[in-house]
């Protein structure tokens, strides 16, 4: 049986003045799928969340949220949709409390007291119960991206584009973070960019290699990880 | 705070007020009840910016803009129809409307917060501008004459049965007082709504907010709004006080002072805007029965002394420092009690970056 696809760009550029960030990508996702994006540093894969969430708008191309054209979509019509985003910068309230900040994220969608089941819940799922009434802004950087990944959970979305999760974790912390996006895949499609190949290979089953703004290769990470171009894309990086 | 603790404030803050509303006509001068009706309205005023701005971090440099449209329409609708509740509301629907309608292009526009400040002030000048250019029989409303840089009259409030009696000074002081209790109560229950709480994560994080959902630009427009209606119905209590309206309610130096209460009393709270107003008001009083200091000097100071040492407002001060002793006190109090020390919590996580 042929899985539906639930995302998928045409042609999708995005320029900013002379800088060619995205060129003419041509992306797909299918249901259930876990895909990682990888590629050096500026190769254009955050520019390429920004045109998926409506933060950026595509200079030319499209993208197709289902079978809903989105391109130009501001970004809470997008997470309208049932799509959890987190950024590479983090981004939370951190004036506010963990579970305000989660709540803020379950009571998006679900009533009252199922938001409140949901941000108890949440909360627990991503171990921060013991400090679920300190402001997000004393936390320390693993457990402020915590925070936004259970923002992610507790809106219960179908498609997940998370932004290098794992980035200034330890490996135990990187450990954690691989279980949560494993549970999320369970009810969702995930894209993920991330720099640690461990994280990648441990996660994925088809890697998409970004370099220069358009797809260079993709691919299982073996096959990936063995073509002569990606090595010299990569080669003076220490991944 | 703990919702516990602030509860208990609110309760005694309600307390406070209805015994302050129904004993100040007994015990004090007329006057001076006249007096206290228009502190109330400018606390009033005080409220409606520290809702935009303290719950929204919209800063809007003109509230008084959304002031001085709820003054005129109630005094242009008070002497057309007689009847007063009617202008009330249509002061208020008025003020939301033109609040609504700046937030709209404001906020659909995307324009920075800087920009936000300049516009709204340059529109409360431009209302102060146009209507002193008002003076002569040509600018006329039905019956009421604008009346250029003197203004119009504000008729006084009456009874909403029976429009045939004008309400005393010392009713008006009640409804006045009443306003003010509601519209603060009123605001304690938005900005603990979801409506509130999601107000306050779009001022945090406007980013993080939409990629939750939430549009922001209609959060802030509703918000804006209703401070926008807030501010006009103190436009109606101020006029009902002094007796007219005139520009000047447009001025800068109303607009000015609206931000010093809420400087002064503490931004992101609600009641410390109140109680900037009420002081700097008594303030102002004070300095005109002297005549050693220029009164704008001393309130320019006392703005600059709070932003060097208090900048955060009185009262998120003094929160800081009650919850600080109480902290101290049981911190000693387990120290005492924790001879043995058990094992801290585990710290597995490494500082940020
Ligand atoms: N707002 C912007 N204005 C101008 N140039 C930009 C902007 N955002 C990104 N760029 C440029 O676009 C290119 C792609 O950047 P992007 O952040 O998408 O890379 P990335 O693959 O996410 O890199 P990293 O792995 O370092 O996060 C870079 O050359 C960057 O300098
Ligand atoms: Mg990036």
């Amino acid at each position: 049986m042929r899985r539906e696809t639930v995302l998928q760009t045409h042609d999708l550029s995005m320029r900013f003045g002379g800088v060619v960030a995205n060129d003419r990508v041509n992306f797909a996702l299918k249901a259930g799928e876990l895909r990682c994006l990888i590629g050096p540093n500026g190769a254009g894969k955050s520019t390429f969340f920004k045109c998926l969430t409506g933060q950026l708008k595509p200079s030319e191309g499209r993208v197709l949220i289902r079978d809903l054209d989105t391109t130009g979509a501001e970004p809470h019509a997008v997470a309208g949709l049932g799509v959890g985003i987190k950024t590479q910068v983090p981004n939370v309230f951190d004036a506010l409390s963990v579970e305000e900040n989660i709540w803020l994220a379950a009571r998006r969608w679900l009533d009252a007291p199922r938001a409140k089941a949901a941000t108890a819940e949440t909360v627990e799922r991503v171990r921060l119960g013991d400090i679920r009434r300190r402001p997000v802004g004393t936390l320390a950087h693993g457990q402020r991206q915590w925070v936004e990944l259970g923002m992610v959970v507790a809106a219960r979305p179908w498609l997940v584009l998370l932004d290098e999760p794992a980035a200034g974790m330890t490996e135990e912390e990187t450990a954690f973070t691989a279980d949560i996006i494993r549970e999320i895949n369970r009810t969702a499609s995930l894209i993920i960019v991330e720099h640690d190949m461990a994280f990648v290979r441990a996660l994925a089953d088809i890697v998409t290699v970004f370099h220069r703004g358009a797809i260079l290769i993709e691919g299982s990470m073996d096959a990936v990880s063995a073509d002569p171009t990606v090595r010299e894309v990569y080669l003076g990086h220490k991944h | 705070m703990s919702r516990a603790a602030e509860d208990r404030w609110l309760i005694a803050l309600a307390v406070l007020g209805v015994v302050t509303m129904v004993g100040a006509p007994q015990v004090l001068q007329l006057f001076t009840i006249i007096n206290l009706t228009t502190a109330i309205g400018l606390a009033l005023l005080g409220l409606s910016l520290g809702l935009i701005w303290g719950y929204g971090g919209i800063l809007c440099f003109g509230q008084t803009a959304f002031f001085g449209a709820g003054a005129y329409t109630y005094a242009v609708a008070a002497q057309n129809w007689g009847d007063t509740t009617g202008a009330i509301v249509a002061a208020v629907l008025a003020a939301a409307a033109v609040a609504a309608a700046l937030g709209y292009f404001m906020f659909w526009g995307r324009i920075s917060d800087v920009y936000l400040g300049v516009t709204t002030l340059t529109v409360t000048l431009i209302f102060f501008n146009l209507l002193r250019r008002t003076s002569g029989p040509d600018y006329r409303i039905g019956r009421a004459l604008l009346g250029g840089f003197n203004g119009t009259a504000a008729p006084p409030l009456r009874l909403p049965w029976d429009d045939r009696v004008i309400l005393s000074p010392q009713a008006m002081f009640y409804v006045a007082s009443g306003v003010l209790l509601l519209a603060f109560f009123g605001c304690v229950a938005l900005v603990r709504s979801r409506f509130g709480r999601v107000c306050v994560a779009i001022r945090e994080n406007e980013t993080r907010a939409e990629l939750l959902g939430y549009d922001s630009r209609l959060y802030k427009l509703g918000l804006f709004s209703i401070g926008g209606g807030l501010a006009g119905l103190a436009g109606v209590l101020v006029a009902n006080g002094i007796g007219r309206v005139t520009p000047d309610l447009f001025n800068l130096s109303y607009a000015a002072q609206a931000i010093i209460w809420v400087i002064v009393g503490g931004r992101g709270t609600l009641i410390g805007p109140v109680l900037g107003a009420f002081g700097v008001f008594w303030l102002t009083s004070w300095l005109g029965t002297q005549s050693y200091f220029n009164s704008n000097m001393v309130l320019g100071l006392v703005l600059i002394l709070f932003v060097l040492l208090l900048p955060r407002g009185v009262v998120p001060a003094l929160v800081e420092l009650a919850t600080r002793r109480r902290r101290g006190a049981l911190g000693r109090a387990e120290r005492l009690r924790a001879r043995r020390p058990k094992a801290g919590p585990r710290r597995a996580l490494q500082p940020a970056e």
